[in-house]
């Protein structure tokens, strides 16, 4: 008896205040200070198409490439665990570029393997290892993150195995005297001037808060964008991995009126603080770095995602026609974000080999003095393995979507 | 605003500045979200609280019984249609739905509170287990509901859900009062008073106090202590589930299957402040945590500081009063 009356009184006071809120909801004026999200003034159309190269190199090559029949190339990275997506669409892209090349080359079929580090620095080790002691590879295109590529390029220093990570921005990687290493996409040194200059001219933006996150990524990110922006930033904020409310970050933004906020960290803070944001009525641009170009972002950002933009150094592989075409004959779909980095790295690789470079260290002073276009832009490494010329693109939120707005910060 | 533009350079600049400045700006919207999250705390710290005036056991395992309202709620709302965007719906269809989805979620943390109780607990009381396995037990119960959550759903969050349009209704002190904020921070509020006048004045409410007092005095005079027990769970899932419509209203991208975890430990954290054991003493405590974390990370200059404010606040509170601010325990309770 006691216990029904319970659920009865409690289910009515929820109704009371359901009804509080509900009927405060009604007297508020339609279209107030909350937005749709999305900043009206701006509209930056999408890319449909982006220019490729006309001399870009192809893994096909001229189809008389002749090698040994154990000649390997491997890609290391995360084939399972949380990120596990990433590196798919990385060695997806290694595998088409070594299937067409294959294909065109009969008298030269380079073999392809993987090892399976499932992202995890405390993990990546063994696979590593594994990979240098099989003297038929000479060349390796990894590791996508750049906590393993940190704790495990002094293995491939050790046996002198060329790498070229598609996908890891951390820039003190290149500061560790590697030089085996070779990084195929710009660095965070660079995402985050660009991202800095891509709010302030692009989105016309006059007050910008910098809002970083607690991991090496975020603060690195956060200092290199803070710097980019001189007087247009008015405020910064620290959160935490984990943190669900940002109720007190927001209000300081509020109280700022900044017109544009950069999260520098990765979408599992960012979605919830861009829809706290948003709810709050906020609104000006959400701007994130490649940590938050995901469609997770969206998902977990709701409607609020409408005034999100990304800068990434990665280029969008689905808008190269031939490139979408054959890699989604080979996989059913379309390529994801670093599928074309991978692509193109493994491109290096195979041309090396081509023309003739087919022992580990051939190949290494190969990739060390290449300079040639790939399919996505032109790979030519400084001394310490970084790009001579790394592109940013921009990224913005369309129809539940994320799509390119091209190339940013140059 | 030089200070704050070094704060965004590595940490070599200082680490530490006190921003009176942005806290006398800040201070309002901080105390009106610092109450809106100190109520949903307060809400779960309340199944804290009687488990622990009941059994002296601490229900780690209550985070889960949290997140499994949060699921609850999820799954009324997405088959109700709710989806990313605010529903287009009368104010009238709102409240029809959200009470649906708050019934769901009650039912489906009390529901989960009772299963706990009936195979964790209840077997370990037959037995007259030490009070450590009781503990064990709990961490244990809170992993495998947790892993079996993953299994089920994966590590990522689920679809993020509007449950309507969040709006200013009106100012106070020059700070907006939002329609989410006045709903939460009131219907926990009528919650709170009601359990409180539940556990004092019903018939079941005398049981609990007795039983909290002394479980063996309260048997032999005619208390059915194993049905007081169960019932104090389900009081706990029914409070919890109510706080799990609160929270995926508020952090819609919440509903994964550690969700439970950072919240159960701030609601723990809120009952102990209060005084473990005093249904008062949880309202209390939720809200002062809620203000303090607030205050703290804008007056310190960033969120990093939160917890760490708002545990220095606990262990000091702690140190001058062991049993917490209010400090009496359940069975002492007064009126």
């Amino acid at each position: 008896m006691n216990r029904k009356k319970v659920m009865t009184t409690l289910a009515a006071a929820a109704t009371l205040g359901m009804i509080l809120g509900g009927c405060a909801n009604t007297a508020a004026p339609e279209g107030g200070s909350t937005s749709d999200g999305g900043s009206s003034s701006i509209n930056i159309p999408a890319l449909t198409s982006i220019d490729t190269p006309p001399n870009a190199v192809l893994p096909a090559g001229d189809g008389k490439a002749k090698c040994e029949a154990t000649t390997t190339l491997a890609y290391v990275g995360a084939e399972t665990g949380a990120n596990a997506q990433l590196g798919i669409n990385i060695f997806n892209g290694v595998q088409l570029a070594i299937n067409q090349h294959n294909a065109a080359n009969p008298d030269c079929q380079v073999q392809f393997k993987k090892f399976d580090t499932e992202g995890d620095p405390n993990k990546a080790t063994g696979p590593v290892t594994q990979a240098t002691k099989e003297e038929g590879i000479i060349g390796v295109v990894g590791l996508p993150f750049s906590g393993e590529s940190k704790a495990t390029g002094n293995i491939f220093e050790q046996v002198k195995l060329v790498h070229i990570t598609p996908a890891a921005t951390n820039p003190g990687l290149t500061e560790n005297g590697w030089t085996t290493f070779f990084r195929g996409l710009g660095n965070d040194a660079v995402q985050g001037p660009a991202a800095a200059k891509f709010m302030t001219d692009k989105l016309q933006a006059k007050k910008v808060y910098i809002v970083q996150d607690d991991s090496e990524y975020g603060i690195g990110l956060g200092a290199t964008t803070a710097e980019g922006l001189g007087d247009a930033l008015v405020g910064t904020d620290k959160v935490t991995t984990g943190q669900k409310d940002f109720s007190a970050t927001i209000s300081k933004i509020m109280n700022a009126k900044a017109d544009a906020v950069f999260y520098s960290g990765y979408y599992a803070e960012g979605a919830p603080f861009d829809q706290q944001l948003v709810n709050k009525g906020y609104t000006g641009t959400f701007v994130g770095p490649d940590g938050l170009k995901d469609d997770q972002f969206i998902k977990q950002a709701g409607d609020a995602s409408k005034n999100a933009y990304f800068t990434c150094p990665c280029i969008p592989g689905e808008l190269i026609p031939s490139f979408e075409k054959d890699y989604k004959a080979l996989t059913g779909i379309e390529p994801g974000t670093y599928s074309i980095e991978g692509y193109d790295a493994a491109t290096v690789l195979l041309a090396g080999i081509d023309a003739g470079n087919q022992d580990r260290a051939k190949l290494l002073e190969w990739v060390k003095t290449y300079d040639k276009d790939g399919l996505s832009k032109h790979y030519k490494w400084n001394d310490k393995g970084e790009l001579a010329a790394p592109t940013v693109y921009g990224y913005k939120v369309e129809n539940g979507k994320i799509v390119p707005i091209g190339a940013i910060g140059e | 605003m030089i200070p704050t533009i070094l704060a965004a350079a590595p940490p070599s600049s200082d680490w530490i500045t006190l921003d009176f400045a942005s806290l006398a700006q800040n201070f309002w919207s901080a105390t009106f979200d610092g109450l809106t999250f100190g109520s949903i705390y307060a809400l779960v710290a309340l199944g804290y609280t009687l488990v622990y005036g009941v059994l002296n056991l601490i229900n780690f395992a209550h985070s889960e019984v949290f997140i499994l309202g949060c699921y609850g709620v999820w799954f009324t709302l997405s088959f109700l249609g709710f989806g990313p965007s605010a529903p287009n719906l009368g104010v009238g269809a709102i409240v029809v739905n959200l009470l649906l989805a708050l019934i769901i979620g009650i039912i489906a943390s009390a529901l989960t509170a009772f299963l706990l109780e009936r195979l964790a607990y209840k077997p370990l009381r037959k037995r007259n287990a030490p009070r450590l396995v009781f503990l064990i037990t709990a961490i244990g119960a809170s992993f495998t509901i947790q892993y079996l959550i993953f299994l089920w759903r994966g590590p990522v969050p689920e679809q993020a859900l509007t449950m309507f349009k969040v709006k200013p209704i009106f100012e106070v002190f020059g700070t907006y009062i939002y329609n989410d904020q006045l709903l939460i921070v009131t219907a926990a509020i009528i919650m709170m008073v009601i359990i409180e006048r539940f556990i004092s004045k019903s018939r079941t409410g005398r049981g609990i106090r007795a039983v909290a007092q002394d479980p063996d005095t309260a048997t032999l005079m005619g208390v059915n202590k194993e049905k007081i027990i169960i019932t104090t769970f389900v009081i706990g899932g029914i409070l919890a589930g109510a706080a799990a419509l609160f929270y995926t209203m508020k952090i819609p991208s919440g509903v994964v299957y550690n969700g439970g975890f950072i919240l159960g430990i701030k609601a723990f954290a809120a009952a102990v402040l209060g005084g473990i054991g005093n249904v008062r003493g949880a309202l209390l405590g939720g809200l002062l945590l809620g203000l303090i974390g607030n205050y703290g990370q804008i007056l310190l200059g960033n969120s990093q500081w939160t917890d760490v404010v708002a545990f220095l606040v606990l262990v000091l509170v702690l140190l001058f009063r062991p049993e917490g601010i209010l400090g009496t325990s359940l069975g002492r309770s007064k009126a």
